[in-house]
């Protein structure tokens, strides 16, 4: 197995955290970027120990006029992008964005046009180098608009359509672009909420996503329960389902 | 409040909050207004790891570990780092935990706490021997080095202090190098408990790992009849051939009533004592079935029904071992509440910093009885009469129970350790054997 070489954004996430375990273990090297500079660095000790090379760079992703540096420094220590996993997102306080614009830009800046900052730089590189994976955790949010969280949803539903433009642009130079939604996870993103029975932990949805990224899927619901709730979901008439409280 | 977070024995039920700790560098204590107690993977049986009413600060979220020093075999992590995860990490590339329970779901931090030992007792003394140093975060945010060379007393207070001294919130500890992940083991029948102690004492020098189980239903001629199961890991070279325990049986819901009561714990004994024809039987097995064979059913705890188990364990001096285990196999014997897994073994006289460290060199008994109302309760105070009147301790991470009175005269140091005591933390378990003395 030769080494390849993995940049994570939202490093510090739960879900990155454990889809990060899987690669630490072939002397991978693994670029890391967030924003909080201890989490950072108690994520980078944990994937040293566990066998991969490592180096992290502290960024906030809304602040798009950081993400030319970030690559620069990220191709210092790649000499490619086998694997780019982007994870990083909030919640945000959905009540709060449904009636202030600042608060709802705000999400949208974090959990949509980051990565379209980031990727519109990086695709030039990929389509360069005619190989590679580009991984973005999406949502089963973004499948169809809900009251309960359209605001969030909106940046989830637009980061696919997004995502698969470019995954059409770059088939033909061979690079795969992968939309992940994961359904309820249970992380400090969701710790807020009750747990009920379509939680599931942030390990098996890390080994899902690996396994998603070696086999190159295109879009993935992990659990895969997930793509049969949605199906229903998004098959409910929009004049029923305007009247359902979800 | 949560209802999730009993102990592994399901006695007693309470109902407390609880608090997720997800990063070393983000934790605050002082803002909580309630007593506060570590909590990592549950297992213990009492109510040693519950806080009723109060807050459990959930550290199952901190497994990350630190650093790790190949030559030496020195692994830093944070205290939820759970042995599980340590020996999927660390097997394949050569390295065993140097002292393990018989589950390996526990926590760094609980194995500290509870100063954990296993079928190496023998040889390597309890789990808290092999600490070097880990931090202890107290309630007033002080972060404390601890080891033999700072901050001594807490060092020895909170190895085997039930959690009470304030949060570890890294510890570290050596592994131990093997080249292979599986165990020469050989279990040989015994038809009586003095054939135990005779086995016992030929086995200790040769083998690394022994344990016994006991069928202590009988009463006559074969008091302590039992299995000993004796091994060393394997010196052949195919650390390869690791593999992790993968998906495991769980109950989906605890069992109408206890399937195990005394009609079905004589039957599983007289089969398990008679499924084995030989007197000798060896075996090259997997380390995963050689000390955790539990762990396959993830929680076994379920099959005593919603009222939960007591466990019961101690420790005996060795001039009398004989006489008292065969007195206490005799009381149970009497009682018809026969014990499902029974087991049986000697400690070595490696001493433990561990102030409230439960092992001392003797011989050891570990019973589990369904709880069925106040019989029960009598029957161990029973125990605690002929355990205490022999110098022995009753084991405070498997107990409900005991008395104050008891506590105190089991651990002699108590009395010290309470001036190492972080006022903000306690535990359903400290409440009960500290009422006297408050």
């Amino acid at each position: 197995v030769t080494a390849k070489n993995v940049m994570i954004i939202g490093a510090t996430s739960a879900i990155a955290q454990s889809v990060a375990h899987c690669f630490a273990k072939n002397g991978n090297k693994i670029f890391l970027v967030a924003r909080d500079n201890g989490k950072l660095k108690a994520v980078e000790d944990d994937l040293v120990v566990r066998g991969a090379k490592v180096e992290s760079f502290v960024c906030d992703i809304s602040e798009t006029y950081k993400h030319h540096e970030l690559l620069i420094a990220a191709k210092e220590f790649l000499p490619s992008f086998d694997v780019i996993l982007i994870a990083h997102g909030v919640l945000g306080d959905e009540s709060e964005s449904q009636v202030s614009y600042e608060t709802a830009k705000k999400i949208l800046e974090v959990n949509f046009l980051s990565v379209v900052s980031l990727l519109i730089e990086l695709t030039k590189t990929f389509e360069a180098q005619r190989s590679g994976c580009i991984a973005v955790i999406g949502s089963v949010a973004g499948d169809r608009g809900r009251q309960s969280n359209y605001i969030y949803g909106t940046g989830k539903g637009a980061l696919e359509i997004f995502l698969q433009g470019l995954r059409n642009r770059l088939y033909k130079s061979g690079i795969t672009v992968i939309t992940i939604k994961p359904g309820f996870v249970d992380t400090p993103m969701t710790s807020h909420l009750k747990k009920g029975l379509l939680f599931v932990s942030p390990e098996k949805v890390g080994k899902e996503i690996y396994q998603a990224i070696s086999k190159q899927k295109e879009i993935v619901y992990v659990p895969r329960f997930w793509l049969l709730i949605m199906l229903v979901i998004k098959s409910i008439p929009e004049k029923i389902f305007k009247r359902l409280s979800l | 409040m949560d209802k999730d977070f009993q102990s592994w024995g399901g006695f007693p039920k309470v109902s407390q909050s609880v608090k997720k700790l997800n990063w070393l560098s983000h934790i605050e204590l002082d803002s909580l207004n309630a007593s506060v107690l570590p909590r990592g993977l549950g297992r213990s049986y009492g109510d040693s790891c519950l806080n009723d009413s109060g807050i459990l600060l959930d550290v199952t979220t901190l497994k990350r570990f630190i650093s790790f020093d190949e030559k030496s075999g020195l692994l830093r992590c944070e205290s939820g780092v759970s042995f599980e995860q340590i020996i999927n990490c660390f097997v394949p590339r050569g390295w065993f935990l140097p002292v393990t329970p018989g589950t390996k779901y526990v926590t760094v931090g609980g194995a500290i706490a509870n100063d954990v030992h296993g079928k190496n007792h023998h040889v390597a003394g309890t789990f808290g021997c092999h600490v070097t140093k880990f931090e202890l975060l107290r309630s007033n945010g002080e972060k404390l080095i601890c080891s033999k060379e700072e901050n001594i007393e807490l060092f020895g207070a909170t190895i085997g202090g039930l959690g009470l001294t304030g949060l570890i919130t890294w510890a570290e500890f050596k592994l131990i190098k093997v080249s292979s992940p599986f165990i020469e083991a050989e279990t040989i029948k015994f038809p009586n408990l003095r054939e135990f102690f005779e086995l016992s004492k030929s086995s200790e020098k040769d083998f690394k790992y022994i344990v016994s189980w006991v069928d202590c239903l009988r009463s006559d001629e074969s008091l302590g009849r039992g299995l000993f199961i004796r091994g060393n890991f394997s010196t052949t070279d195919d650390i390869q051939e690791f593999k992790p325990q993968k998906s495991r049986f769980a109950l989906p819901f605890n069992a109408p009533a206890s399937l195990l009561n005394s009609y079905t714990v004589k039957i599983f004994n007289e089969l398990y004592y008679g499924k084995q024809r030989t007197k000798t039987v060896t075996l090259k097995q997997h380390l995963n079935p050689f000390f955790y064979p539990l762990d396959a059913l993830s929680n076994w705890n379920k099959m005593y029904g919603s009222k939960g188990f007591l466990q019961y364990q101690f420790v005996v001096p060795l001039d009398n071992g004989y006489e008292v285990v065969k007195s206490i196999i005799q009381q149970i014997s009497k009682s018809k509440m026969g014990s499902f897994l029974t087991v049986l073994k000697t400690f070595g006289d490696i001493e433990s910093p561990g102030w409230l460290s439960f092992p001392k060199k003797g011989v050891t008994l570990a019973l589990d009885f369904a709880y069925t109302g106040a019989n029960v309760l009598q029957l161990l105070n029973q125990l605690d009469k002929t355990v205490a009147s022999s110098d022995g301790r009753v084991y405070p991470a498997k107990d409900a129970r005991m008395s104050a009175e008891n506590f105190y005269k089991f651990y002699p140091k108590a009395a010290e350790f309470e001036n190492f005591i972080d006022p903000q933390f306690s535990s359903s378990f400290w409440r009960r054997v500290s009422q006297k003395s408050r």
